[in-house]
């Protein structure tokens, strides 16, 4: 590890006047995937400025029903907000699949938008990549692909964004606050993370020293919403694919609004609009949970050795919307997930 | 750069001086000489190295030592009391819940801080609802211990010491709430016999 200035930020402005001008300054939150990453050597800054403290734990209800999450608000108590498991399940579900139970209680909201992916070329410094040294190549393409992207995905990387939180968190619309030299601006979830085009170095919209100091969630939406993680081992393991679903139902039956996400498909955490669009007015059955996924699959480019998540999001989506439809028949009201 | 900080570990306070670049793990053992928590991989995939800052589990090789300045840290050292063994540590011996026993002083902290976190009513990837009292059940258990890996492969054993100690303090809380409850007439035999059934 190169050597570095350590400093921790006051308030919200010492952080982002530390980081101006400092194109060598970079943020801790938590650390667990900074501190990761310093050890690589993936990255070499000359200054750390540590957010963990500022004062951004706060989770509150806003005025319209929706959710204030502060930046610094950890998984864990995320998870565990009697709010957040009330009224947005798949939220907490969601956190609770990921990572551990010691990793989830030092993570924090904004660091787990922003961490990098898990790609095994990305992390290791001594093979090219695009996204960590642009202009090298992407090894990953000829390489191990089966964590890699089948959307979205560019000549120059096929990396796949690895946070589950931030699957749920583009299904429910949550919107980022970030702090910027100009004043506060507001992102869509769903817009936050980029596609890697022919700059796979830059993961996000967002430019250097911006802070994002909260989470806001929309008031709950009606019917009944989940998450669903396939891994490769049933605990402690990224998402192969994910899925973040929300179903609601008129009193005809028929599907009035479906909301879905996908983890573990993309360089962003992929808000599935097609499908969403086939399964508007439709009725809540296989054939159209089937139109929908194979709708929103259709543009899916897998290489030999990810090929197998084009038919594994298929039947998780399926198998989501099923079995959301099928709960939601019995009981109208709360969110519930099981 | 160096740093001077200071940090409470197992009850005694120390004042440090650390390069910004030493991690929480490598300042208690290369530093401090505590030796409980151990060095598994170094990025978080393992649990050995976990301990509890201010009562909470964590990976401590992932967190850098100046970010905990004034934070207190127990290891599995400091669950002892008074060089007692603590019931954690005592069922992981009843249960013979290791074998080379490297993985272990992480196991029990994560333990505890596990048994913390269920007592306060926080759910797992495993609950099927997330608004219930929780349930140690072994499923719950092995989900939440997930971040703890045995090379030696002792998890059956784990769980049911886990288990064992959740199960003891579930009894206790009860036998205690019943006690203040009617704290004139209670048979002592009985409270004993309510302990030995949560085995
Ligand atoms: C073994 C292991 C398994 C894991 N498994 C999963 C999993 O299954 N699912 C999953 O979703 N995640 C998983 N994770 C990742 C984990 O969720 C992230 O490491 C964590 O959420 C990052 O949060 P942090 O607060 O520790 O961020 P840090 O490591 O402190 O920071 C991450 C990045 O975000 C920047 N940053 C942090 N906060 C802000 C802010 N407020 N404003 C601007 N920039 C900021 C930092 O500069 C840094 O670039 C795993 C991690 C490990 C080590
Ligand atoms: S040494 Fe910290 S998790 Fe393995
Ligand atoms: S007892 Fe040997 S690693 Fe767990």
């Amino acid at each position: 590890m190169r050597p570095f200035d350590y400093q921790r930020a006051a308030d919200t402005d010492d952080a982002l006047i530390a980081l101006a001008d400092r194109p060598d300054a970079v943020y801790l939150a938590g650390g667990t995937n900074l501190v990761d990453h310093l050890k690589l050597g993936i990255i070499a800054p000359n200054l750390v400025v540590d957010i963990s403290r500022l004062d951004l734990e706060q989770v509150s209800e806003l005025d319209d029903h929706g959710l204030r999450i502060g930046a610094m608000v950890r998984n864990s108590d995320l998870a565990a907000h009697p709010l957040v498991r009330a009224n947005y399940p798949m939220l907490s579900r969601a956190l609770l699949s990921g990572a551990s139970g010691q990793l989830r209680n030092a993570a924090t909201t904004g660091g787990n938008l922003l961490q990098r992916t898990r790609c095994v070329y990305f992390q290791d410094a001594s093979t090219p990549c695009n996204k960590r040294e642009p202009g090298t190549g992407c090894s990953a393409l000829e390489g191990f692909t089966r964590n890699h992207a089948i959307l979205g995905a560019s000549s120059s990387c096929i990396a796949t964004h690895p946070s589950d939180m931030a699957v749920a968190m583009a299904a429910l619309d949550a919107e980022v606050i970030v702090l910027t030299e100009n004043g506060e601006r507001r992102i869509p979830v769903v817009d936050l993370h980029r596609l890697p085009g022919e700059e796979p170095n830059r993961d996000t919209v967002l430019n250097h020293g911006d802070l994002i100091v909260a989470v806001e969630l929309p008031a709950p939406g009606r019917g009944r919403s989940t998450y669903r993680k396939i891994r490769d081992r049933a605990s402690y393991a990224f998402a192969l694919v994910s899925v973040a679903a929300r179903l609601d139902l008129d009193e005809a039956g028929r599907i009035r609004e479906a909301a879905i996400a996908l983890g573990g498909v993309a360089h962003k955490p992929w808000r599935a609009t097609r499908a969403e669009e086939v399964l508007q007015g439709a009725e809540p059955n296989r054939e159209s949970f089937t139109r929908a996924a194979e709708a929103e699959l259709e543009s899916a480019q897998p290489l030999p050795g990810n090929a197998f998540k084009v038919p594994m999001a298929r039947g998780a989506i399926i198998s989501v919307l099923t079995e959301l439809a099928g709960r939601s028949g019995s009981s109208e009201g709360a969110d519930d997930d099981g | 750069m160096d740093y001077s900080r200071h940090l409470g570990v197992d009850g005694t306070e120390h004042t440090l001086t650390v390069d910004a670049r030493t991690t929480l793990l490598d300042a208690l053992r290369d530093r401090l000489g505590v030796m409980s928590p151990k060095k598994g991989c170094d990025h978080g995939q393992c649990g050995a190295c976990t301990v509890l800052i201010d009562g909470r589990r964590q990976n401590s090789c992932l967190a850098l030592a100046l970010s905990h300045d004034g934070a207190q840290v127990t290891t599995s050292n400091g669950l002892a009391e008074n060089d007692e063994l603590s019931d954690l540590h005592r069922s992981f011996l009843d249960h013979d819940a290791f074998q080379c026993g490297y993985c272990t002083p992480g196991q029990v902290c994560s333990a505890a801080g596990m048994l913390a976190e269920a007592d306060r009513g926080a759910p797992s990837a495993v609950t099927e609802d997330l608004e219930a009292p929780v349930d140690l059940s072994s499923a719950e258990v092995r989900e939440r211990m997930s971040g703890n890996l045995c090379r030696c492969g002792a998890y059956v054993n784990i769980v049911s010491a886990v288990r064992e100690v959740a199960a003891q303090r579930t009894g206790k809380r009860a036998g205690q709430r019943s006690a203040a409850r009617d704290d004139s007439a209670r048979d002592p035999m009985t409270a004993r016999a309510g302990d030995e059934e949560s085995r």
